[in-house]
């Protein structure tokens, strides 16, 4: 590795954490969110700030908003409640994070991470805590705990890795949740979570392009596909009556590489004639409100139930997102259903009935396509991927909070010829992180992002060095968008795609022209035998 | 707080010291020991239940299972029955697994990351000391009831047999107290030797593992090295059972510092982390089936919140909507 790279090393710690503050040096920490974001949200405490001033202009009550605040919280989440009191530091979580991996930094272990809160917790909220302060674990709320924790909890992408581990299940992700909802309540927020977070609340996309421009740019998608594939496929948008809303993240419209899983979306949708439609009023899946507050997030996600019971579909199909599925898997129904409006999602290719989502009526375009290809309704050429040598990066939240592993890699395998998985204790529940989730993959955080993605990058190296593997698939717009410069960092000379872009390659269209290149337009070789799949 | 270790050992001998100095008060003091017992005994049966109550009073608005393995979607597609759990019942299945094997545990490594790569080796060193530590522990529990209960049971007699496999002589070996030290040992040495752990190990982590190392060593002390009167033990011990204490003659030191200690732990179990014994089986990340897009899951608390309404969005969209021919 050569030496101008970043050092990763680990050293053990020393001496004790309650003594050490954190430094805010450049590149290891996000920007605030300014105050138009905050004041659009309706977000409390919205004021110029940064988070290397020295002073943070906290509100003038900001300990007794944040104690109200964590005691709120202990009432209305068990979860919580329980992860305070629970860890018995075990430290089995300790080297299972990426950050503390890629850091080196003691405080990104999860069991430190969740210290960080759990020790003013004991402090002010146990009575061992209150008669016994520091003996009993317990530490003073000062603005140096604030700052620590906006530090800290923005250094955990809620990936839920170490919650795999623990003897208990606490999930350092809920904790980092609540964290960030406690600096929520006193205006200390980040502004690649709010900025998005504003803009797909009023305008529809994380990029806050308006309405007609997003026609544009899918039209313009509908153009590129015919160029490619000689096939013209019709894209509705806000279509009343269409059986299916299909909800992407947005990402998916307006920025490579994710748009060519949009070419891929269009014509699988086309070739099975599928009646469906997408919104721009709720045309992003994304949730960057899961990123600040379970209220935020549940603002967001109302729009997807608002919007197909506006254009009275049947149910709802969604594109390929990470964070959007824990959304949808963990929260949505409970949220904002119940989604009685709408219909058991049933395959009206394949028949198949999806009974594991008739109450929530939303399906991943993964299961829907696994299921198209398993009944043969579709005819796929592999050998169009051929330039491809692929490996298949699980994102955490499909992962770990859903269990979407095998129905991509069907689709996959069936789509490629040259499939190469990661190491074990890398992918599938113990999947590492590309360091730039839940908000946190923004330019001027770039250090702490590539530290953190280290440990995927490696993976992905090890499958390089090995198999000659030329292209990452996964099914995340987070992913699509920070691993590209990850790996060109760590292991260059490796492609990002999505696993419907791969699909979109291998699918033969009725009518289309021999296809010369691929979606994103480099060449293929086909050879002229009939297909291996059909 | 460099002296966490040290200050915890302080506090745990403190019930010791005392045990062995009732020993060698006047008659009259000795009705401490019963009294210690019952206290002990009530902190215990209304705090636990206590501090479960105060857990469940909160209630568990998302169902947020860490799911760690296939879920069941696609007739076809085989899912993780256990680790993805899409019934109740294999919810349970997954949490009795969890509390009987530690299977979480089962799934430890160690990864170091440098040199252009991340090292990752299995380590099972904990998995094995917690699973030694908490089935021996309940074994010598399950042993102590030849002590209350009179004839003793019969199959507190098997579990006897069963535990000393290489039964010679009057003193049989327990492989349960071996296993109880060991494992202890191996806990407070990985504590105080690990760097990772020393550095997250508060004064209650080092306090529970020295009461609970006293408590063994005391009474392995007076099982296999110093001889005691069981028989005065044993009617002390029913007398408390049947709620007519006597007072413990001839019990011996060692037997009243075990006593204290025991009591001690048990009148702390309730305050500390040890309470996971009743919290593991709360926690949402295992307990719960993730089948939230078959079954709603509902959240007591629900509220409505501000939306961006279609309404709204159009009275601001509708030129763009027009312009670019989007039906409203
Ligand atoms: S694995 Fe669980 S119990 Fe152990 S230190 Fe981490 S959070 Fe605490
Ligand atoms: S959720 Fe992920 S990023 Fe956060 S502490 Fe756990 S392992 Fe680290």
């Amino acid at each position: 590795m050569s030496s101008d790279l970043i050092q990763i090393e680990q050293r053990s710690p020393e001496g004790d954490w309650t003594a050490t503050k954190p430094d805010f040096r450049k590149g290891t920490w996000c920007y605030s969110a300014t105050p138009q974001n905050l004041t659009s949200l309706d977000l409390p405490n919205p004021r110029p700030w940064q988070p290397s001033d020295p002073d943070w202009k906290l509100p003038e009550n900001w300990k007794q908003i944040l104690l109200d605040g964590i005691k709120e919280r202990l009432e209305k989440y068990r979860s919580f409640r329980l992860f305070m009191d629970l860890c018995v530091r075990c430290g089995a979580c300790a080297d299972k994070c990426h950050f503390y991996l890629g850091s080196g930094d003691p405080k990104n272990m999860p069991v430190l991470r969740a210290e960080l809160l759990r020790s003013i917790y004991r402090r002010y909220f146990t009575a061992s805590g209150r008669l016994f302060g520091e003996l009993a674990g317990g530490r003073e709320l000062t603005e140096d705990v604030v700052k620590e924790w906006f530090y800290y909890f923005y250094q955990c992408t809620e990936c839920r890795r170490c919650s795999v581990y623990c003897p208990y299940g606490i999930d350092t992700a809920e904790i980092t949740m609540i964290g960030r909802e406690l600096l929520n309540l006193i205006g200390c927020n980040t502004n690649w979570v709010l900025d998005p977070a504003s803009k797909c609340y009023r305008i529809g996309n994380h990029l806050g392009i308006p309405p007609h421009s997003l026609k544009d740019n899918i039209d313009f998608a509908a153009d590129e596909l015919e160029e490619i594939t000689g096939v013209r496929v019709e894209v509705p948008i806000g279509k009343k009556g269409a059986e299916v809303l299909f909800v992407a993240p947005s990402a998916d419209y307006f920025v490579t590489p994710h748009y060519y899983t949009l070419l891929g979306y269009l014509a699988l949708f086309h070739e099975i004639g599928l009646d469906y439609t997408f919104s721009a009023y709720a045309g992003e899946g994304g949730n960057f409100g899961l990123f600040s507050s379970h209220e935020l997030m549940k603002r967001l996600n109302a729009k997807i139930y608002d919007e197909a019971k506006r254009l009275k579909v049947k149910w709802i199909l969604g594109g390929e997102c990470g964070h959007m599925w824990r959304v949808i898997n963990q929260y949505m129904d409970t949220m904002n259903g119940p989604a009685d409006f709408l219909e058991t999602p049933v395959s009206p290719v394949t028949g198949t009935r999806f009974d594991h989502v008739r109450s929530t009526k939303m399906l991943h375009i993964a299961e829907f396509s696994a299921d198209l290809i398993h009944q043969g309704k579709v005819r796929l050429d592999p050998r169009r991927n051929d330039h491809w040598r692929v490996t298949y990066h699980d994102s955490c939240n499909p992962a770990r909070a859903m269990g979407l592993l095998d129905e991509p890699r069907y689709v996959l395998r069936s789509s490629c010829n040259h499939f190469y998985e990661m190491p074990d204790s890398t992918i599938r529940e113990h999947t590492f992180c590309c360091g730039s989730g839940s908000g946190l993959g923004t330019d001027e955080n770039l250090e702490m992002r590539l530290r953190g993605g280290y440990p995927r990058a490696m993976a992905v190296k090890y499958v390089k060095e090995r198999h000659d593997v030329n292209a990452l698939a996964c099914i995340c717009a987070i992913d699509k968008a920070v691993l590209p410069p990850l790996l060109e960092y760590w292991a260059p000379g490796i492609e990002v795609a999505g696993v419907h872009e791969l699909l979109g390659n291998a699918l033969v269209l009725k009518g289309e022209k021999q296809r010369t290149t691929d979606l994103r337009g480099q060449p293929i070789q086909i050879a002229e035998e009939e297909p291996a799949h059909a | 707080m460099r002296y966490r270790a040290g200050f915890a050992l302080l506090i745990a001998l403190a019930p010791a010291c005392a045990g062995v100095a009732l020993a060698f008060l006047p008659k009259p003091f000795l009705v401490l020991a019963p009294a210690a017992a019952y206290a002990a005994c009530a902190i215990f049966l209304l705090g636990l239940p206590a501090r479960l109550w105060r857990w469940t009073s909160s209630p568990v608005p998302f169902r947020i299972p860490t799911t760690c393995g296939q879920q069941r979607s696609l007739a076809w597609i085989p899912p993780a029955r256990l680790d993805n759990p899409s019934t109740g019942l294999a919810a349970a299945a997954r949490m009795l697994l969890e509390v009987l094997t530690f299977r979480s545990l089962l799934r430890n490594s160690r990864s170091r990351a440098g040199d252009g790569a991340v090292h990752t080796r299995d380590s099972l060193g904990l998995w094995l000391a917690a699973i030694l530590f908490h089935w021996s522990l309940l074994i010598i529990l399950l042993r102590h009831l030849r002590l209350f209960v009179q004839p003793v049971p019969a199959f507190v007699l098997t579990l006897q047999k069963l535990d000393a496999p290489f039964h010679t002589g009057a003193h049989p070996l327990y492989l349960s107290d071996l296993a109880l030290l060991v494992a202890l040992a191996y806990l407070l040495l990985r504590r105080l030797a690990d760097p990772v752990v020393r550095y997250v190990s508060l004064l209650s982590d080092y306090l529970a593992l020295w009461l609970l190392l006293g408590v063994g060593l005391t009474g392995v002390l007076m099982r296999y090295l110093v001889g005691v009167d069981v028989a005065s033990i044993k009617q002390f011990a029913i007398s408390l059972a049947v709620f007519s204490p006597v007072l413990p003659r001839n019990c011996g030191p060692w037997f009243f510092a075990h006593l204290f200690l025991a009591c001690s732990l048990a009148a702390y179990i309730p305050f500390s982390k040890i309470a996971h014994m009743a919290g593991v089986w709360l926690s949402p990340t295992r307990n719960l089936a993730n089948n939230n897009r078959a079954v709603r899951h509902i959240n007591p608390w629900n509220a409505p919140v501000k939306t961006h309404t279609y309404a709204e969005w159009l009275e601001e969209n509708k030129d763009k909507l027009k312009s670019a021919g989007i039906p409203q």
